[in-house]
């Protein structure tokens, strides 16, 4: 399972790392730029009684180029008193932290960058990796509402990185592995009661641990009820205030690459990831498994987390967003001693089954 | 660079000091926050100087007047009817409603009213631009909470009255059909059945608005017990129109005084609020949309017969004197006071515009509040910047 074997080729070194490259360039812009597509553009509009872009292409399909194109023309403007470089790299590390999210990531049997033995582990944290990015947008842009934007940012994602890994504890638990493909396989070949028809998705035993792993990636996403690093109405756009033309672009892929990783580690977590139930083919573990599943597993993978964006997309277009005290309130009263409480629970079952 | 004299510099560096130093348990920095000229929440180019102590603010002072346009000088140097063509711009989300108060005036002043009809349809525009108004308010206050929907359906249905209007006016935004004397023109075939079912889509829109905003926890814990106005500070501030009303001063112009306008023959209710907090601002206003929608449907079905204008001169010469005329406008308590030297145009016109009081207490009001609450709670006051700088 350690070298690449996709289509049961064996394919050299170099061949690998390319088909690597290439293929976290699509893990994380294909996603982003569908999601920006279907749901920035066409469902938000459908939510507000608007058209939404109707001119590029059929149906608007060709408006995210022409965007791309716009933003690539803009002049790279930066403030006089900005930190240059630090400005310059601050778009670079949230985007690098989407990248290293995307490496553990499994996407079929064989289909994954790295077979990672702690890979939630490694996962939450790099996440955390994306705050230092906007922590220094917000300071290097010279600018204040620029720096309450990254504060706020900084004080937000660390009270919810902590929900958010107590949450997958109980997943780690039920599943008793960290390894991300271990967590697909328990829940595929996992059965309810003897029956097997479903697996054991892990929202159905986990739903408690689901829906606070949900508000937390809302809140860790910046998306609305949790934006107020961003806050239009108040910060005008936060810590992204200063940066026009690629370095925005590089934040804003940054943003809807993040929510398709994350929406991504969620169907992992709690909808079964990239398998279906392994009893429907009378599959047993993972060497059984026939090699087409690399090929339609990470379309599987793609449905689901196009299902997770749609709730978290539906969640941001229709809620007014909490002020910054009310946030941590929320978190650290609330979420946190939920998932204490599901962690205990899970831990106790776990024992007595 | 400008002098400064020695005062000025010893003031200043005493300034300076005393800001590093805000909290002095923590010793930490202040800073300011400039919210405006040109910022999201200020409808135009409102600046709020804001003393923050970390996110808490400590004081803050609205500074206006970066869109003056002189509107009170204006009309010195214009005749009375071209007067209405100004003011329309003042508060330019209910335009009819600016002209009413001094057109009323000068006919005050002339000594004349205009027929039934057209104090019914006057009344019934007035209700429209305020339906308009508050419609678009209801909308803004999602955009300034963070939600984007609310805005978008604001513009849509706000889109059905603003064709109502253009429908009978000609104009969209700014009418430019009250007279003296009268209106310009009558109801164009057709138009009351159309108002009856746009009142109808407004209603909607209302249960609309109160299902996902009004209803929602975190608009509620973002607006409840946040910016609360007691009852003596409202009225010791000037303040009118739905921020009086929702600190539980039960005052409403339309009905408390006596004009040649129709609101005294149609049944409605002046709607009070005891919180005096943002919620509560915001709460009067959309059952003042409601109520709005009760009485246009009320009195499109009573619009008397007859002209729409009683018999003026071609040239109209406003006699000499002085008259205030004040009315419930969208915003507030909107009045001028018209003094006239019996030229063709007034001598002098001092105009009071809602908005101009209603800021004033925003001093009051910020201090000790959080970033996201100034904006929280401006929205709420319901400003339009046309109408603080005339």
């Amino acid at each position: 399972m350690s070298t690449m074997s996709v289509l049961a080729v064996d394919l050299p070194y170099w061949a690998q790392s390319l088909l690597r490259v290439l293929g976290g360039l699509v893990a994380v812009l294909l996603p982003a730029g569908t999601i920006v597509y279907v749901f920035l553009f066409k469902m938000m509009s459908f939510m507000q009684s608007r058209l939404g872009p109707m001119e590029a292409g059929p149906f608007g399909s060709m408006q995210l180029f022409a965007e791309v194109g716009k933003w690539l023309q803009k002049e790279d403007i930066y403030p006089e008193r900005a930190d240059k470089f630090i400005f310059k790299l601050a778009p670079l590390i949230v985007l690098a932290s989407t990248f290293l999210l995307v490496a553990v990531v499994p996407f079929g049997p064989d289909a994954w960058f790295t077979n990672f033995e702690a890979g939630i582990f490694y996962a939450l944290a790099v996440s955390s990796v994306s705050v230092l990015g906007i922590l220094i947008a917000g300071w290097a842009s010279a600018n204040k509402y620029s720096l309450l934007g990254g504060l706020r940012a900084a004080g937000q994602l660390i009270a919810y990185e902590l929900p958010m890994i107590l949450a997958v504890i109980g997943v780690v638990i039920q599943a008793g592995s960290m390894n991300l493909q271990d967590i697909v396989l328990a829940q595929n070949t996992g059965s309810m009661f003897g029956w097997d028809g479903l697996g054991n998705p892990y929202v159905l035993t986990q739903f408690v641990g689901f829906v606070v792993f949900m508000i937390a990636v809302q809140a860790e996403l910046t998306q609305a009820p949790f934006d107020m690093p961003i806050a239009e109405s108040e910060l005008v756009s936060g810590y992204m205030t200063e940066y026009s033309g690629f370095r925005f672009l590089i934040f804003f892929i940054g943003e809807f690459a993040t929510a398709g990783v994350f929406a991504m580690i969620a169907s992992i977590l709690f909808l079964g990831g990239w398998g279906v139930p392994f009893a429907w083919f009378g599959w047993s573990d993972i060497d059984s498994i026939d090699n087409w599943m690399n090929i339609v597993g990470p379309l599987i993978l793609f449905t689901k987390m196009m299902l997770v964006v749609f709730v978290i997309m539906w969640v941001r277009f229709s809620y007014p967003r909490f002020r910054e005290d009310q946030l941590q309130r929320f978190a650290w009263k609330v979420l946190i001693p939920i998932s204490l409480v599901n962690i205990m629970v899970t831990a106790i079952l776990k024992v007595a089954f | 660079m400008t002098m400064l004299t020695d005062r000025q510099q010893l003031s200043y560096i005493a300034a300076q000091a005393a800001d590093a130093r805000v909290n002095l348990e923590l010793e930490t920095e202040g800073m300011t926050l400039n919210i405006g000229p040109q910022h999201p929440a200020t409808h135009g180019t409102l600046r709020i100087i804001a003393r923050l102590d970390g996110e808490q603010v400590v004081w803050a002072e609205p500074s206006c007047g970066y869109m003056h346009r002189g509107y009170e000088k204006l009309t010195e140097v214009r005749t009375f009817p071209q007067v209405t063509a100004l003011i329309n711009r003042i508060d330019w989300l209910g335009s009819f409603a600016n002209e009413v108060p001094f057109i009323l005036a000068a006919e005050k002043l002339m000594g004349i009213e205009a027929p039934a009809r057209a104090q019914h349809i006057r009344t019934i525009l007035f209700e429209l631009s305020r339906i308009a108004n508050v419609s678009l308010f209801l909308g803004d206050l999602g955009v300034q909470l963070g939600a984007i929907t609310p805005v978008f359906m604001a513009f849509r249905d706000r889109e059905y009255v603003l064709n109502l209007i253009e429908g009978a006016t000609g104009g969209r935004f700014h009418p430019n059909f009250d007279r003296i004397g009268g209106l310009k023109d009558d109801l164009p075939a057709g138009w009351i059945d159309e108002t009856r079912s746009v009142m109808k889509k407004l209603r909607n829109f209302c249960d609309e608005i109160e299902n996902l905003l009004f209803g929602n926890e975190i608009f509620q814990s973002r607006t409840r017990g946040i910016g609360v106005i007691p009852r003596d500070v409202a009225m010791q501030y000037g303040l009118s129109g739905a921020n009086l009303r929702a600190s539980g001063v039960d005052w409403d112009l339309r009905r408390d005084q006596s004009l040649p306008m129709a609101w005294n023959k149609v049944d409605w209710k002046v709607w009070t609020h005891n919180d005096g907090d943002s919620f509560a601002r915001c709460w009067v206003r959309l059952q003042e949309v409601r109520e709005s929608t009760k009485i246009v449907d009320q009195l499109i079905e009573t619009i008397p017969a007859g002209p729409v204008m009683t018999k003026v001169p071609r040239i109209i010469k406003v006699p000499e004197g002085e008259a205030w005329v004040a009315t419930e406008n969208p915003l507030g308590e909107m009045g001028y006071y018209v003094v006239s030297k019996g030229d063709l145009g007034p001598f002098r016109v001092k105009i009071r515009s809602a908005s101009f009081n209603n800021m004033s207490i925003t001093p009051w009001l910020l201090k000790g509040v959080y970033v996201p609450d100034i904006i929280t709670i401006l929205a709420s006051l319901y400003f339009i910047l046309g109408d603080i700088d005339r």
